[in-house]
């Protein structure tokens, strides 16, 4: 049973990260889009909470709304998976047996 | 004398505060549009970019992917309408390992402590 959570807020000013991280089990995949994807980029005072889950969750970046941004893909943290379109996202959720969104 | 030639009225200081990432709300670009409302009644416009209103200014923005249109030049036409005050928080930009050649404008990094004065100064303070 491997589950998919997605984060769509900055984790700079809202828990919606904490309590998914809190919540998603070894196995399950977590995808950042929207404004969460400034969780996904190295050098960031969150980016240490991101790489201590990586060993256990999958860990995805959704491509254009990084760009959006003006987020460089080369500055993602190791280990996360950037998704070059929405297509990427879809193909997830029908990887998945189930979503559950972080608002 | 019509009516737009008439004396200018008083001019107060206005602040707008941008705290949030672009395009996953509406704040950033609505904060602009309100930005220069105020530029067209010639008054003394500061917009300061702090938290996550530092990635309203970043580089590079290509919104081709999510279909929404990309704000980000009017930045730099803001010198244009004689809005020059652009401050960026230094601790905003440190905790989000950004540095001020990410960004799309000249601005002036100022702390923390200096734009909580410069807060107090003003006449009207507007949040985004």
């Amino acid at each position: 049973m491997a589950m998919l959570h997605t984060v769509n807020k900055s984790a700079f000013e809202n828990r919606s990260l904490d309590s998914c991280i809190a919540h998603a089990k070894p196995g399950s995949s977590i995808l950042l889009f929207e404004d969460g994807v400034v969780a996904a980029m190295e050098g960031t005072v969150i980016s240490d909470k991101i790489k201590s889950i990586l060993g256990d969750i999958k860990v995805y970046v959704l491509g254009p709304d990084l760009r959006a941004r003006g987020l460089s893909t080369d500055k993602v943290i190791d280990g996360v998976t950037v998704l070059e379109d929405y297509g990427g996202f879809v193909d997830l959720v029908t990887e998945h047996d189930n979503v559950q969104a972080w608002l | 004398m019509e009516p737009w030639e008439e004396e200018e009225g008083p001019v107060k200081k206005f602040m707008y505060v941008n705290r949030k990432v672009p395009y996953g709300t509406i704040y950033a670009l609505e904060s602009l549009e309100v930005v220069l409302i105020a530029a067209a009644f010639d008054q003394d416009v500061t917009l300061v970019f702090i938290d996550d209103g530092v990635y309203q200014l970043m580089k590079g923005q290509d919104t081709t992917g999510i279909g929404m249109k990309n704000f980000s030049p009017t930045y730099r036409a803001l010198e244009g309408y004689d809005i020059e005050k652009l401050y960026v928080e230094k601790e905003s930009l440190e905790s989000r390992g950004l540095t001020p050649d990410d960004l799309v404008v000249d601005v002036e990094v100022k702390t923390r402590s200096e734009l909580a004065d410069l807060m107090e100064e003003q006449d009207v303070v507007l949040s985004f």
